[in-house]
């Protein structure tokens, strides 16, 4: 039973307040934490059939709480709970505050910017290496890998918030980093089960560049753009937007809560998709929400390209890709197999003057938000994986890629049969003949014209 | 899930996420009381809910003293009128397996699918039609609920007791398992006709206890790992969830009577689980 006892003393210490003066609680209960109020929500979402049960809710409640108090958040949220096979996550959604360092990026950056430094001087060995033995040299692949597309700046499109994760309420909460756009690709193209640890590889076709963590936060950020929904109004785009032209379509990225929405009856948000809205960026087909070009060189790129050949600059021409803008309504959703993505319920129809309008997704299951009056929620408790009508087929391998360019230097010639060498032979020796007789004509012309 | 112990199971279901909401649970409460009367079961069980994209069907089966033998299943969409779905048979299943995708909600909702057919008609011609074959979603609705039974419903061991005359019977002194045991997948067992007892070797045989292990256990299913088995709450708590049939959840208190399944879900089986292992 020992594990039981574990935790219930780490659940104690949650209920337990941090040692301080009756002052200083009083002082805290007056603020305002940047802990929403997670009751609320779990009763209205009881309302709905969904979540986690009212006692687990007010764990998650002191859990988050604590959260708050050990970083620096400015604003938190209960996402969900992602079900694994040995254990599940409990995710949470945070937005530190303005300036506040990120540690773990830095840290990844330098060893990319080390790994670079590195490879220059090789280069250059090999050069020297070349004008020594040319015969011997393998020829080298021709083979670049594609660009690789940038991640995108914290705080921005796909990394907008910071994730947390922990096991169960009273377990240390863990960072998950920020997601990639590679790692957004791939997990599009696989289905794989989570275990539950974190550190675990992601053994699929085509390989996975992360282990479990970074599969987590691309699934998290996928379901984020797919799923979190308002109602229409609740938030609108800022004032002091620049023009649309000047932001080269890229559309706006960024909204503020309306401070006059008077919220839409129940009724109406029952009725029709078009009174909801997504809130967050659709991810585009690249795996970032703005577009970027990743054969756009950067200056030092530019520089090293002079010198090399020119003829492999394929003329790719790469199309931008767009996606539908910040704030598009739900009916503008595309169907799954003429069966709209999203279910609406009306929490109760025997009391429907006070029950809460439900959007449940068909496309993500396990995702619901809920309207009520002027409060809303978005919740996912699931697997974490998409629906798909069709089965899954996993990625085939791909096609044999070309060894070496054929030439002369590596084709295979027969060998000469023993005629062939012998008639050389004979030829050979018949032009040393003949150039021997000149020479001896040579001498003696020489020889006649000394004697003269 | 019994209907008399209906909110402390679905609280203790509650980890995975979907349960029922408070006037469902009420209803429930009320309804499935008059059901036990009016049908005269021995117990009723709340099966689950099936998620249709019109609206969702809640299912209760309900069973005589013999625990193993064919139950009755009812569907109600509203918690409180239920209505006897007829017992599955394997032309059904024969027909469901064509259909794909979700529930509508609807029980009068037909399925259309065509399939090429060989008719002769008068004369020596055979040719090839293609006939629309219509398919209720009440049809599919008891195929689905059948194969799910079949599949993933799962008891603990010790819970049933076989009597030497034949019917199977609640175990009243079932105290629950013991720790050490409830983590193993060998001790729950399927909720339906044993399957693969006969190929059992004696020496396997003679250890079993005649009187309890006259099921199959999880350990022998295929795909192997299509069981998640977690402890939540400590140690206090044993959830198993089936990855075959997503939204399937069983519970069980270790050391307490407490257990039982409930289903929410799509009703659609999960095809890719060897890809997801």
């Amino acid at each position: 039973m020992q594990p039981t006892y574990e935790i219930a003393e780490k659940q104690k210490a949650l209920f337990i307040r941090s040692g301080g003066d009756r002052e200083q609680d009083m002082e805290e209960e007056a603020t305002e934490t940047a802990v929403p109020n997670i009751m609320e929500m779990a009763f209205h979402l009881e309302q709905a059939g969904v979540g986690l049960g009212s006692e687990e809710s007010f764990r998650i409640y002191l859990a988050l709480k604590h959260l708050v108090e050990q970083q620096p958040v400015h604003t938190c949220r209960f996402w969900g709970k992602i079900l694994g096979l040995h254990r599940s996550y409990l995710v949470a959604e945070v937005e530190f505050r303005e300036g506040e360092e990120e540690g773990e990026e830095d840290d990844a950056e330098d060893l990319l910017e080390g790994a670079e430094g590195l490879e220059p001087p090789s280069i250059e060995e090999e050069g020297e290496e070349d004008e020594e033995k040319v015969a011997d040299v393998v020829p080298k692949p021709q083979w670049k890998p594609p660009p690789v597309v940038p991640k995108e700046e914290s705080r921005t499109g796909a990394n907008k918030y910071l994730y947390f994760v922990c096991a169960e309420p009273g377990r240390q909460w863990t960072r998950l980093p920020h997601v990639t756009p590679a790692q957004i690709v791939c997990a599009r193209r696989i289905r794989k089960f989570f275990t539950g640890h974190l550190d675990a590889p992601v053994v699929s076709y085509p390989p996975f560049p992360g282990n479990e963590a970074n599969y987590l936060r691309a699934q998290i950020a996928r379901i984020s753009a797919a799923t979190h929904v308002s109602p229409l109004g609740f938030y609108q785009f800022g004032e002091e937007e620049g023009d649309e032209e000047d932001e080269g379509g890229a559309g706006r990225d960024s909204f503020e809560e309306n401070p006059d929405f008077e919220g839409i009856p129940v009724l109406e948000l029952v009725d029709s998709l078009a009174n909801w809205v997504h809130h967050t960026q659709h991810i585009l087909p690249q795996g970032r929400c703005t577009w970027v070009n990743p054969l756009q060189k950067t200056e030092e790129e530019e520089e090293l390209g002079e010198e090399e050949e020119k003829g492999d600059e394929g003329p790719e021409e790469v199309e931008q890709e767009v996606g539908p803008p910040l704030l598009t309504p739900l009916s503008e959703d595309a169907e799954i197999m003429n069966m709209s993505p999203w279910t609406t319920r009306l929490s109760c129809s025997l009391s429907q003057q006070y029950s809460v309008a439900v959007v449940r997704s068909n496309l993500w299951p396990g995702a619901y938000a809920f309207a009520s009056g002027k409060k809303f929620e978005n919740l996912y408790v699931g697997w974490g994986h998409k629906y798909s009508p069709d089965n899954f087929n996993p990625a085939l391998p791909a096609a044999i890629q070309q060894e070496y360019a054929s030439g002369p230097e590596i084709t295979e010639m027969s060998d000469p049969t023993v005629e062939e060498e012998q008639a050389l032979r004979a030829a050979q020796e018949q032009a040393l003949a003949a150039a021997e007789d000149e020479e001896e004509d040579e001498e003696e012309e020489e020889d006649e014209d000394l004697d003269d | 899930m019994d209907a008399e112990s209906l909110l402390l199971s679905l609280e203790l279901a509650a980890g995975s996420g979907q349960g029922l909401s408070p006037d469902r649970r009420a209803a429930l409460l009320t309804s499935l009381l008059l059901v036990k009367r009016d049908y005269r079961y021995d117990r009723v069980l709340f099966w689950g809910r099936i998620l249709g994209i019109v609206a969702d069907y809640y299912i209760a089966q309900g069973l005589v003293e013999d625990q193993l033998a064919p139950r009755k299943t009812l569907y109600s969409l509203n918690c409180m009128e239920w209505s006897l779905l007829p017992p599955a048979t394997e032309e059904m299943a024969a027909q469901v397996a064509v259909v794909k995708g979700r529930f509508m909600g609807d029980p009068s909702h037909e399925y259309e699918h065509t399939e090429f057919q060989k008719t002769t008609a008068e004369g020596e011609k055979t040719f090839e039609e293609d006939v629309v074959v219509h398919i209720k979603e009440e049809t599919r609705l008891v195929s689905v609920i059948d194969q799910i039974d079949k599949a993933v419903a799962i008891i603990p061991r010790g819970a049933l007791f076989k009597t030497p005359f034949g019917p199977v019977n609640v175990n009243r002194t079932f105290e629950g398992l013991p720790l050490s045991e409830a983590r193993k997948l060998s001790s729950y067992f399927h909720f339906r006709e044993p399957v693969g007892l006969k190929n059992k070797t004696l020496l396997e045989k003679a250890d079993l206890d005649p009187s309890l292990d006259f099921l199959d256990s999880l350990e022998y299913d295929i795909p192997k790992g299509s069981w998640s088995i977690q402890m939540e709450r400590g140690n206090s708590l044993v959830v198993l969830r089936s990855l075959l049939w997503p939204g399937l959840t069983f519970f069980h208190s270790p050391r307490t009577r407490n257990h039982g399944y409930i289903y929410v879900g799509t009703g659609e089986k999960n095809m890719d689980l060897p890809f997801m292992l």
